[in-house]
């Protein structure tokens, strides 16, 4: 490793080391720890929201797809895009009047039972080390080929990093940790763009030429269908991007980070308007990863086209660019992986610690010390899962997340939330259907089970690659049949009933809750 | 209407903290407001499901899309961009409408709970 690159990346060490410590002694009561005690503004909130959605697997992934598959690379930086409509019409306002740390917080509020916060806190686990265990082990072989340092080394430094966060400076820290890398990334990736166009003196056509030329998709390039073929996966991959997001607890969370309504609307107006943008660059760097460096070296340094960001990168600046791209890929991942191990942390110290075990009786103390202890757990947990997973194919699971998401999580907190004659055992079949329908299908599905090279060979059960367009029905019918056959159990009383949903709609206790 | 719910609860002798949510839920004002919220999430909701299915069922179930519009971009690429250009739009429109609909919560957080919590 030369100097650049050690300077880069030690500059970005000791950077969030000190928000680190500046957040460690603000992060003293539990309101702080998990939520920043509502202390952020909505732009803020919104640079962290980006900071939270855009994985490595988004900004390498997606600049790679689309520079060997040409346009359907962009649909999906359209579904992750679109699907903050959702969030923003139909679930961000909800979940900030009803929830204190917690998603879980949002479905007992109208079903007061520990059966579903175990139940919410057990989703909101799987569905984050889902999220962060193959990001861990993508980073580790991402900073293999980059840096050339030992993967066991890069998964450590990493996994240390969100640790180290978390644990000393919690929701603060994770926040101004995110803050910074959609800064860096976002400029980093600008000014990359800017390159690429003065490349081609700043006209487009001349780059559309310059990839007809080097693409073996010619003029197919720019047509769709090159990536998904068959029509069902492509809408099953959409409508899993469309409702994921709105399941995804490591982003719902952020929405109790910010002080009232107004906030949360800005949180989200400032993320579409960031996230946006930023799939609008990643589309340049995409054309321009394909007309600078053509498709034959793409493919010979990764076949997946992960690495075509950072290719591009050296051809336009050499080792000072590529040093600072793969910088900013480092930052990138530690402020998403930060953000899942608070997720889970708060789901293990605060809803089955604090809520379930402890009854609700912990003392600030000791929820605190429960948290931090979580946290670190957590962090160590899945580094070693990472060190073990390195010759395992797992990078898939990150997309795969978003259909488990929005077939468990989304479809209860919707029901929650509109639907009067949802009840307590609606709720709980629905999370647990959800889960258990999208994790089979993706076991049962050609990820895992496939001929050439799956973890099981043979056949696959369910052909379908994408299968959301199965499990997310399955998580909404299930909720709702059992809701419906078991009608006069469980519904809790009047009083509750309108209670809950005058503060949904309104957030009357909002203030009663901040104080 | 609104007054005379107000003067219900100050008939009552309703402990402070305790608040009606019964009675604020059946208000008529808060059943105008929960029907305002609706006229105006479901259609946009609506609106939006079906512009950002047509452009995944367009591309693979048909390819009259695949036809050049502005010189050489054809109309799957405006069609995507539109999807951007939806989405903020859309996102500005709730800020703005939501923002309307704000006052009316605290119209009913006002006349509902505090007057009847000042009892």
């Amino acid at each position: 490793m030369n100097l650049t690159y050690f300077s880069f990346f030690i500059c970005i060490i000791v950077c969030t080391l000190i928000i680190t410590y500046w957040a460690a002694k603000r992060s003293k009561t539990t309101n702080r720890f998990y939520t920043a005690a509502g202390s952020l503004t909505g732009f803020q909130n919104g640079l962290a929201i980006s900071g939270d959605f855009i994985s490595a697997a988004s900004f390498l992934g997606i600049v790679g797809t689309i520079a060997i598959h040409g346009y359907d690379g962009f649909l999906y930086s359209v579904g992750f895009l679109v699907s903050y409509l959702i969030v923003m019409f139909l679930i961000a306002e909800p979940v900030h009047h009803l929830g204190k740390y917690s998603l879980a917080d949002v479905v007992v509020f109208r079903f007061n039972s520990n059966s579903i916060r175990s139940v919410m806190a057990f989703g909101t686990l799987t569905i984050s080390f889902l999220y962060m265990i193959p990001q861990l082990v993508a980073s580790g072989l991402l900073l293999r080929l980059l840096l050339d340092i030992d993967y066991s080394i890069s998964v450590v430094i990493i996994g240390g990093l969100m640790t180290v966060y978390v644990v000393f400076g919690g929701m603060i820290a994770t926040s101004w940790v995110q803050i910074v890398k959609t800064v860096v990334l976002l400029s980093g990736t600008f000014l990359l763009s800017l390159i690429v166009l003065s490349r081609f003196h700043w006209n487009p056509s001349a780059i559309i030429t310059e990839i007809i030329q080097q693409t073996p998709l010619r003029k197919q390039f720019f047509i769709p269908g090159k990536l998904l073929d068959k029509p069902i996966e492509l809408v099953s991959l959409q409508l899993a991007l469309l409702l994921g997001t709105a399941g995804l607890p490591h982003i719902l969370i952020r929405f109790f980070t910010v002080r009232d309504t107004k906030e949360v609307r800005r949180s989200i107006l400032s993320a579409t308007s960031i996230i946006g943008t930023f799939y609008l660059i990643t589309l340049i760097l995409g054309f321009g990863a394909i007309a600078l460096i053509g498709y034959e070296r793409l493919v010979d340094a990764d076949p997946t086209g992960n690495l075509a960001a950072p290719l591009l990168a050296k051809e336009l600046g050499g080792d000072f660019l590529l040093a600072f791209i793969s910088a900013i890929a480092f930052t990138t991942i530690v402020a998403v992986v930060a953000g899942l191990v608070i997720s889970a942390t708060t789901a293990f110290s605060y809803d089955i610690y604090h809520h379930i075990l402890k009854r609700g009786k912990a003392s600030e103390e000791e929820q605190l010390r429960a948290a931090r202890l979580t946290a670190l757990g957590i962090g160590l947990i899945s580094t070693v899962f990472a060190l073990r997973l390195e010759n395992m194919n797992v990078t898939f699971l990150v997309s795969l997340t978003f259909t488990v998401a929005a077939s468990s999580n989304f479809p209860v907190l919707l029901l929650t939330i509109y639907w009067k004659r949802f009840n307590r055992i609606g709720a709980i079949t629905g999370m647990v259907t959800g889960l258990i329908a999208s994790l089979s299908c993706l076991i049962l599905g050609p990820h895992i089970m496939n001929l050439n090279g799956g973890w099981i060979t043979r056949e696959p059960i369910l052909p379908l690659y994408n299968p959301g367009i199965i499990a997310i029905p399955i998580g909404f019918l299930s909720a709702m049949i059992a809701s419906l056959l078991f009608r006069n159990s469980s519904q809790p009383e009047d009083e509750e009933m309108a209670q809950f949903f005058v503060q949904a709609h309104t957030g009357i206790d909002i203030r009663r809750k901040s104080m | 209407m609104i007054y005379l719910n107000g003067n219900e609860y100050l008939k009552g002798s309703h402990v402070k903290e305790r608040v009606d949510y019964v009675q604020v839920e059946q208000s008529e004002q808060f059943q105008q407001f929960m029907k305002e919220r609706k006229r105006f999430i479901l259609p946009y909701t609506i609106f939006f499901l079906v512009f950002y299915f047509l452009l995944p069922i367009c591309t693979s179930y048909t390819s009259f899309l695949n036809t050049p519009a502005i010189g050489d971009i054809s109309w799957v690429w405006i069609f995507a961009f539109a999807q951007f250009v939806m989405t903020f739009v859309l996102c500005i429109i709730y800020v703005k409408k939501a923002g309307a609909l704000d006052k009316q919560a605290e119209q009913i957080i006002h006349d509902q709970i505090q007057k009847g919590g000042a009892a």
